[in-house]
């Protein structure tokens, strides 16, 4: 017997657990954010049914502030393996007063993408949505499950959550009610970095060094767009750079980095003693902004 | 002492899960795990530190790493199974910890169904206490192969070696009437860092390992059974247009290989393997814990929730099976009650036909003529299905053997089930 090694069992579970959900739902999502996670679970899912071709969409919540980058590679991949995507747009909710802008320095439209989110769901009858998740991101998340039950409004009750034992996974739901599905939930950022180059996957440039103005704002380090408005004291600079996680242009930090290809990142990251979160913006609002989200509907 | 976190991609995966009563000082002690071993990140130091300040605490609390939900910090304690991930140098390591109190029960066997360690805490002051013993029995009954017994708090009573070994001997006395192959213990302090990574100074009396490096050398043979195979069909791959038909799923005991003679249950239809992959790419031999898809060379009618197995090593199939069950929901299991049930990948209707008897997880006795079974019971009990299942002993098996029941009206899982 040949070693079968870590990445490969969690290739495997994760295959399994995509399998899963689509053999006991009837109408199911792939979240699509052209992150690296999203990447992952995008071949996987692939994979899990080869040869034939990927039996859902893909839905991509556009908050209209996305990196230029990510968009131009989410629709070469589109058409690249022929997939169906599904574009639910932040700018449409606030035209149709969904949801309000938020205003001010560090304005984002982070939070409002859960009720174009939630929207999208309810519209196109969609019962469960894949994301890319991890639980070693973030400390609400280390409580998600496999199969994660939404109620009716979309809401996650984390206090009281199905248990969720072996591989048996309870997917029975109400009428109105969603799950959201998190096949990548025991892979680490390594992981996910060893995966991509193992398996050669193509993932945006943005994740890879190049120059760019940037400007420190509490800690974290910005990109100069028009989404950000700057305060008089902060000057940007041009700065060797590369982004560790991809959201939207007003809350993504970025990190001085050199590394310039899969294997350099993947090394970094090894290295590396903050976390990727760390870099963000939005999740800096409170103590428990995740969790405060997630309870709401988000990713 | 600063060390890196490690990754090593061949490294080997231990799964292990953490248990204890209130207050003993589980999440203090995963803290210190992972914050003497160099693995807490930088930003998420700062992160429970400046929460420690706000609360006007003197030291970090290391409690906060995993405290994660709101409620969790407010009230400083753990309300739902959380994940941790870590590796040294050669293994990888997945911490499910499990809170102590709230749905106790439910939370450990969570944790502890797909764990090849148990870790329980006692406090040194209050010695073996009522929920140690239930979490010790959980253990045994989830066939957890490796139990750690930590006798927490040991700065309190002044490192006494007494005080330990007379915990030892009365842990031992209970878990001689247990199924647990290896136990070992050691006296820590999470608070204090004694024999949590380093061995203590305080305590050279204490001839065996610290926490870490025990969890690094534990030998973990295969979990896996890969004498009796067993495939459970998840789904069916058929592209349209084509003549492709391949079976999906994950092997759950055995080694299949192309050419293999196998049979499809439940019709006992004999065909071979003509191959097996994993996405486009053609594999020699699948086992445990692979996800792939198998080609046969015969036309049969397959669908999920059917098995393939090998023609002369078939699990059992029947519709009448005893299990035992562990019940998590505040409304009572009775007799003649229903369920949906999930075992494999397959679902039928239960009936619950008698509750044999209750297990008192103190004494382990059982406990005759029971009608009910109340939040975090267990007990034997008789179920018949509305339609056979394919399945093995659960101490064979973890897979074949296990089940959960669901409500069929609220769609919580109420309880969860190891086949006799």
């Amino acid at each position: 017997m040949k070693h079968f090694s870590y990445i490969e069992q969690l290739e495997s579970e994760t295959i399994f657990i995509i399998r899963e959900a689509v053999a006991s739902f009837e109408n199911p999502i792939l979240l699509f954010s052209g992150g690296k996670d999203s990447l992952v679970m995008l071949h996987i899912a692939m994979k899990a049914f080869y040869p034939a071709n990927l039996p859902f969409p893909i839905m991509h919540i556009d908050t209209g502030h996305n990196f230029p980058e990510t968009l131009k590679f989410r629709d070469d991949l589109v058409s690249k393996y022929n997939l169906r995507l599904i574009v639910a747009s932040v700018q449409e909710s606030i035209d149709n007063g969904r949801v309000i802008e938020e205003t001010g320095i560090n304005a984002s439209r982070n939070y409002l993408q859960t009720i174009t989110l939630l929207d999208a769901i309810e519209k196109h009858h969609f019962d469960v949505a894949f994301g890319g998740g991890r639980r070693d991101e973030e400390k609400a998340r280390a409580k998600e499950r496999f199969f994660s039950h939404r109620n009716e409004f979309g809401q996650w009750d984390p206090k009281n959550q199905r248990p969720e034992l072996w591989y048996l996974f309870n997917s029975k739901k109400h009428q109105g009610e969603h799950f959201r599905v998190f096949p990548l939930s025991n892979w680490t950022e390594k992981d996910i970095w060893q995966y991509i180059c193992n398996k050669n996957i193509e993932v945006p440039t943005l994740y890879f060094s190049h120059l760019r103005e940037c400007f420190y704002r509490d800690g974290v380090l910005l990109a100069k767009s028009d989404y950000v408005p700057m305060k008089p004291d902060e000057k940007p600079k041009w700065m060797q750079v590369r982004f560790r996680t991809i959201g939207d242009m007003t809350c993504t930090g970025a990190t001085l980095s050199d590394a310039a290809t899969s294997e350099e990142v993947l090394h970094e990251i090894i290295a590396m003693r903050i976390t990727e979160r760390g870099g963000r913006f939005d999740d800096k609002r409170s103590e428990t902004a995740m969790e405060d989200r997630k309870k709401e509907g988000y990713f | 002492m600063q060390q890196k976190n490690q990754y090593n991609k061949e490294a080997e995966l231990l799964r292990f899960t953490t248990a204890g009563s209130v207050d003993d000082g589980k999440s203090t002690l995963i803290g210190r795990l992972l914050y003497d071993s160099g693995l807490i990140p930088d930003d998420q130091y700062d992160s429970i530190k400046l929460a420690s300040e706000r609360k006007g605490e003197s030291e970090v609390n290391l409690a906060l790493l995993t405290d994660g939900l709101r409620a969790e910090r407010e009230q400083g304690i753990t309300i739902d199974v959380a994940y941790r991930y870590f590796a040294t140098k050669n293994r990888r390591f997945i911490i499910a910890d499990t809170p102590g109190h709230i749905q106790y029960t439910r939370n450990m066997v969570t944790g502890a169904s797909t764990a090849n360690l148990a870790l329980v805490l006692v406090d040194a002051r209050k010695g073996v206490t009522e929920q140690t013993r239930r979490h010790v029995f959980i253990a045994s009954l989830l066939k957890i192969p490796h139990l750690v017994l930590c006798v927490n708090k040991m700065d309190l009573v002044d490192y006494e070696k007494n005080v330990f070994d007379a915990i030892r001997s009365e842990f031992s006395e209970f878990s001689a009437k247990l199924e647990i192959s290896d136990i070992q213990f050691i006296p820590v302090s999470a608070l204090k860092g004694d024999n949590i990574v380093e061995k203590s100074e305080k305590m050279l009396w204490y001839e065996g390992p610290s926490l870490l490096y025990l969890l690094e050398n534990v030998h973990i043979g295969s979990d896996y059974n890969l004498i009796d195979c067993r495939f459970p069909i998840q789904s069916v791959i058929r592209p349209q247009n084509t003549d492709y038909r391949a079976y999906a799923g994950m092997v759950a005991a055995g080694i299949f290989k192309p050419g293999d003679k196998v049979m499809h249950l439940p019709s006992k239809l004999k065909t071979s393997i003509a191959s097996i992959e994993i996405g486009c790419e053609s594999i020699a031999e699948a086992y445990p814990p692979m996800s792939v898809s198998m080609q046969l060379k015969d036309e049969i009618d397959i669908s999920r929730g059917d098995m393939i197995v090998r023609e002369n090593n078939s699990p059992t199939v029947s519709n009448q099976l005893e299990v035992m069950a562990c019940w998590f929901s505040n409304k009572p299991l009775t007799e003649k009650s229903q369920f949906i049930l999930k075992h494999t990948t397959r679902e039928a209707k239960v009936l619950v036909q008698e509750i044999r008897y209750k297990i008192d997880i103190n004494t382990l006795h059982r406990i005759e003529n029971s009608k009910q079974l109340e939040l975090n019971e267990f007990a034997r009990i008789r179920i018949r299905t509305s339609q056979a299942l394919f399945y093995d002993k659960y101490k064979l098996n973890r897979v074949t053997g296990s089940l959960i029941f669901i409500d069929e009206k609220t769609f919580e899982t109420v309880g969860a089930g190891m086949i006799l």
